[in-house]
């Protein structure tokens, strides 16, 4: 165990874990935070992706040590039910979820590359998420809500 | 060391040789029943303590400031029945959507309902009973209290907003608030309660938003993964490392003293260890020394169609004419098809996870099992408590399809619970959650059918191989899933049985019987087609390794083989797939779902495969499928549009076209959800999906071994064309699309080239191998 600072949402947090920890392990089950989620614990399914330094990564397979210091965004921290970010605005407008277990993978996924690729095509879109699952596959509104998103952030 | 009782019977037979042990051992016990969601009869009546069914309090309270909260046994799993359960009380007792609460599967709480499963919450809960007639019902009473209050008849009043006024002077009111005033109803449901005609909606009917999509994209949303407890510890659980080991002993020197360990739990072959956090459990888990028994085995994978079909079978008969061999020896042409379908997995997007708090005698669970009240029970017989002192709770997981591990991980984190006496929670591993599922059934099909000299069907056998082996655990069958079957528990019994009873009532709910046939049981015609030399035969084996409902189980094995084979008789003849369906169909509501689907499709009459395609290279096509979901749950017709590289054999789907008609829509936008995230579904599994095995162990564990289309590829068009039928029951809609996709491409594949491919999934070498074949 050692102590370890982690800059998350904005906020400092000190967390005393094993520093091979993987990072997903400290946001959902030391910080609480719901968004990032245990999929496959292998980075194949994108449900545990969170952004650091402006990167879309998989927190499961990701050491806390790694990361200590930086800035580490999780759902949680790109917008609220009072004030949402494009992405979330979309995907409540297209109604794009089923269970809805995959979305904050989703939707951090797409913002990194959004944030990057503001004037994205549609097969640059399907690229860019053709590492995450959704197996309810809610593909359709999901695509549309990004596509929509993009066009936002891009004004 | 520590060998259990069981471990060491079972070396002794075996003597540590794996050939003796598969001779002693091998003998795996297995059971099936062929429509298994609709089991709730066959598992026994509502488990003692709900809520009765019977009783208005039991479904509907109002608070004194108007809120109404409705009690349900239908849960959300994602498919949006939340939405529309929520909509339909709304409607019902006309208030407003947000004044409208939903409890949903809670055993302290909520109305014992069986499973959320089979695409019967609708039928269950929006027709003229349960939930919407507790609607009615409550309306009714109000009414009259609100006639009795204001001295008025009921015929003069009128109800809105929770508020209900005099028609003639408004001014004169009341609210549900204070008629209720937070009392109870004490009041039977009343079957003659009106029901809102769908012509008057306002709420249902209408494509409300969900509202728990802003809570899932702000990360506010609690699934069951995100329950915490005070004091919770963390479990994991240490699985067999091939099917049919057993503990022999188990090394607790080997972890001790590693950081945050709490304590290893050995029930018989159940083997798990609890930690202060998750991914210590993790190390502790992985670092635990145990010794395994070795495994029974299991049969060769390349062979196994083959060997389905020799196996001891419990057979049943669900339509019989008793003139098919006749008839199709008198054909002037017969044909013949086998098709192939493989075990497939539910593969949650999330392993699955559970929480449990079990102190003494009593326990608490919070669990995304689809059925509460049986989770109730046989968790009660896993621990040893009586069924009245454990609580579940349910919570929403990750999406399901059917039984995936919700089940079984309830029971791992009751277990670890109550070895420690503190509340634990356990999520599976990837591995441990595809590598012990109740996977979909594997199916062999064989069809047969004597066409007349006018190109008719005359007579039509269909003959099909189901290995199964447990299933859900029902009342009281906590063996027929895995933690069940490691703590000591059987699965159901099976026993062989042919050949079958003829069948006294007819039941297509595994759509084993074609939609082209007439059905006719007892001297009365069922099915929604004409053929009258009919037979259905099948045969339930015993499979190597756990099966259990997986979205559209059988149903969707069954269309595959009868839409194909459909298809296969219409090109024999050089008949349009189309003109050829409606010349066998008679059901009014399947034929209009066909026509809805092919002219929204833009359908070209004409023979299949295409005369204008193209030898090689890339080249498209149209297929075309239909079926009354469970023979009377949902009219359903799909178009599916492909492009084929004769080269590669990749296929890639367009576009597809669903038409729906299951009665009146509580929710076209949800519907619409469904049909899109069912036609792909069924896309992926029709051309990706397919689990494997070596002779040990299931190798399908991750999802570089089991394949899913991504979020991410070339999508096909998805249009759903909804046929809304005012005056018709509420039928199922959650698994109409699925049960279509893979006949619907399979026969645009053979549209675009000639090529039949009657093996799923329809991977490039199967399409390559198709396509050479095709000479």
């Amino acid at each position: 165990m050692s102590a370890i600072s982690l800059k998350v949402n904005g906020r400092i947090h000190r967390v005393d874990v094993d520093p091979a920890t993987p990072l997903l392990y400290v946001l959902s089950d030391d910080l609480d935070l719901r968004g990032p989620k245990f999929g496959c614990g292998l980075g194949q399914c994108g449900a545990c992706t969170v952004i650091v330094k402006g990167q879309a990564i998989r927190s499961c397979i990701t050491p806390v040590r790694s990361v200590e210091g930086a800035e580490i965004t999780t759902l949680e921290g790109i917008g609220t039910i009072e004030k949402p970010h494009p992405l979330q605005k979309a995907f409540v407008a297209e109604q794009a979820a089923q269970c809805g277990f995959c979305v904050s993978g989703v939707i951090m996924t797409a913002k990194a590359f959004l944030d990057k690729n503001p004037k994205a095509t549609e097969p640059e879109i399907q690229q860019a998420m053709s590492g995450v699952l959704c197996r309810c596959f809610t593909n359709v509104r999901m695509l549309r809500a990004i596509r929509q998103a993009g066009e936002e952030m891009a004004r | 060391m520590n060998l259990t009782h069981d471990a060491r019977a079972a070396l002794r037979r075996s003597g540590f040789s794996r050939r003796d042990f598969l001779k002693t051992s091998g003998a795996l016990v297995v059971a099936f029943s062929v429509g298994a969601e609709k089991a709730a009869a066959q598992f026994g009546g509502p488990v003692a303590g709900s809520p009765p069914i019977g009783q208005l309090d039991s479904w509907i309270a109002i608070a004194a400031d108007g809120m109404v909260t409705a009690y349900t046994g239908k849960e959300e799993l994602g498919q949006g029945i939340s939405t529309a359960q929520t909509q339909l009380i709304a409607e019902e007792l006309s208030v407003p959507f947000d004044r409208v609460r939903l409890i949903m599967c809670d055993t302290a709480l909520t109305p014992d309902q069986a499973y959320t499963a089979g695409s019967q919450s609708h039928p269950a809960n929006f027709n003229r009973n349960n939930l919407a007639q507790a609607g009615a019902t409550a309306r009714e009473a109000l009414l009259r209290a609100a006639a009795d209050r204001l001295g008025v008849p009921v015929d003069q009043l009128q109800a809105a907003d929770g508020v209900i006024s005099v028609k003639q002077d408004p001014a004169k009111k009341v609210t549900y608030g204070e008629l209720v005033a937070g009392k109870k109803f004490n009041l039977p449901l009343d079957p003659a309660a009106r029901r809102k005609h769908p012509s008057e909606w306002t709420v249902l009917g209408k494509p409300v938003p969900r509202p728990d999509l802003p809570l899932l994209v702000t990360a506010e949303f609690e699934f069951v993964h995100n329950v915490r407890v005070p004091g919770m510890l963390h479990g994991r659980v240490v699985r067999p490392p091939a099917v049919g080991a057993t503990v022999a002993s188990v090394d607790e020197d080997s972890v001790v003293g590693m950081p945050g360990l709490v304590k290893v739990v050995v029930k018989k072959n159940f083997v798990g260890v609890v930690a202060e956090k998750p991914w210590q459990a993790l190390q502790i888990a992985r670092k635990l020394k145990i010794m395994w028994t070795p495994g029974t085995g299991l049969p060769s994978q390349a062979d196994f169609y083959e060997r389905v079909r020799k196996q001891p079978a419990r057979d049943g008969v669900l339509v019989d004419s008793k003139d098919v061999e006749q008839k199709l020896a008198g054909a002037p042409t017969l044909l013949k098809a086998t098709y192939l379908h493989p075990y497939q997995m539910h593969g949650s997007m999330g392993s699955s996870c559970a929480v449990a708090d079990v102190q003494a005698d009593q326990a608490t669970l919070w669990s995304a099992t689809q059925a509460v009240w049986y989770q109730k029970s046989t968790t009660a017989m896993v621990l040893g408590l009586k069924p009245e002192n454990v609580h579940v709770i349910f919570r929403r997981g990750s999406g399901c399809y059917g039984l995936n591990g919700a089940d079984t991980v309830t029971y791992d984190a009751a277990l670890l619970s109550q070895a420690v006496g503190k509340p634990v929670r356990v999520q599976l591993t990837r591995q441990d959650e595809m590598a012990w599922e109740n996977y979909g059934n594997a199916y062999v099909m064989d069809e047969r059918a004597g066409l007349d000299a006018q190109g008719n069907i005359v007579a039509w056998d269909h003959e099909s191989w189901v290995p199964a082996r447990g299933n859900r655990p029902g009342t009281g069958t906590p063996g027929n899933i895995i933690t069940g079957l490691l703590a000591g528990f059987e699965p159901q019994p099976f026993s062989p049985r042919s050949p079958a009873a003829a069948p006294t009532m007819y039941n297509n709910n595994s759509n084993g019987v074609p939609s082209y046939f007439a059905g006719n049981v007892g001297g009365k015609d069922h099915g929604t087609g004409i053929i009258r030399g009919e037979r259905v035969l099948v045969h339930n084996v015993e499979s190597p390794f756990w099966t259990g409902p997986l979205r559209s189980p059988a149903r969707l094995q069954n269309t595959f083989a009868h839409e194909c084979f459909m298809d296969e008789l219409a090109a024999r003849v050089n008949a349009d797939p189309l003109e050829y369906r409606l010349r066998h169909l008679k059901d009014p509501r399947l034929i209009d779902v066909v026509k809805a689907a092919t002219k929204s499709a833009k359908w070209e009459p004409r023979p299949s495969p295409n005369p204008a395609r193209a030898a090689r290279g890339v080249t498209a096509g149209r297929g075309l499928a239909c079926v009354l979901y469970e023979g009377d749950n949902g009219y359903t017709a799909m178009v599916a549009e492909v492009e084929v590289n004769q080269d590669s054999g990749q296929v890639a789907v367009r576009r597809i076209v669903v038409a729906n008609d299951v009665g009146p829509i509580s929710n076209p936008d949800g519907l619409q959800n469904q049909i899109e995230g069912g036609a792909l579904q069924g896309m992926s599994r029709a051309l990706l999906e397919e689990v494997t095995w070596d002779e040990q162990k299931v190798t399908s564990i991750d999802w570089r071994t089991y394949h899913s289309f991504p979020l991410g590829f070339a999508v096909p068009k998805v249009e759903g064309v909804l046929l809304n039928r005012i005056d018709e029951e509420a039928t199922g809609a959650g698994e109409t699309s699925i049960t279509l996709a893979a006949a619907a491409i399979g026969n645009a594949i053979f549209d675009a080239t000639g090529a039949r491919v009657r093996r799923v999934p329809f991977t490039p070498e199967r399409v390559k191998a198709a396509l050479e074949a095709r000479g």
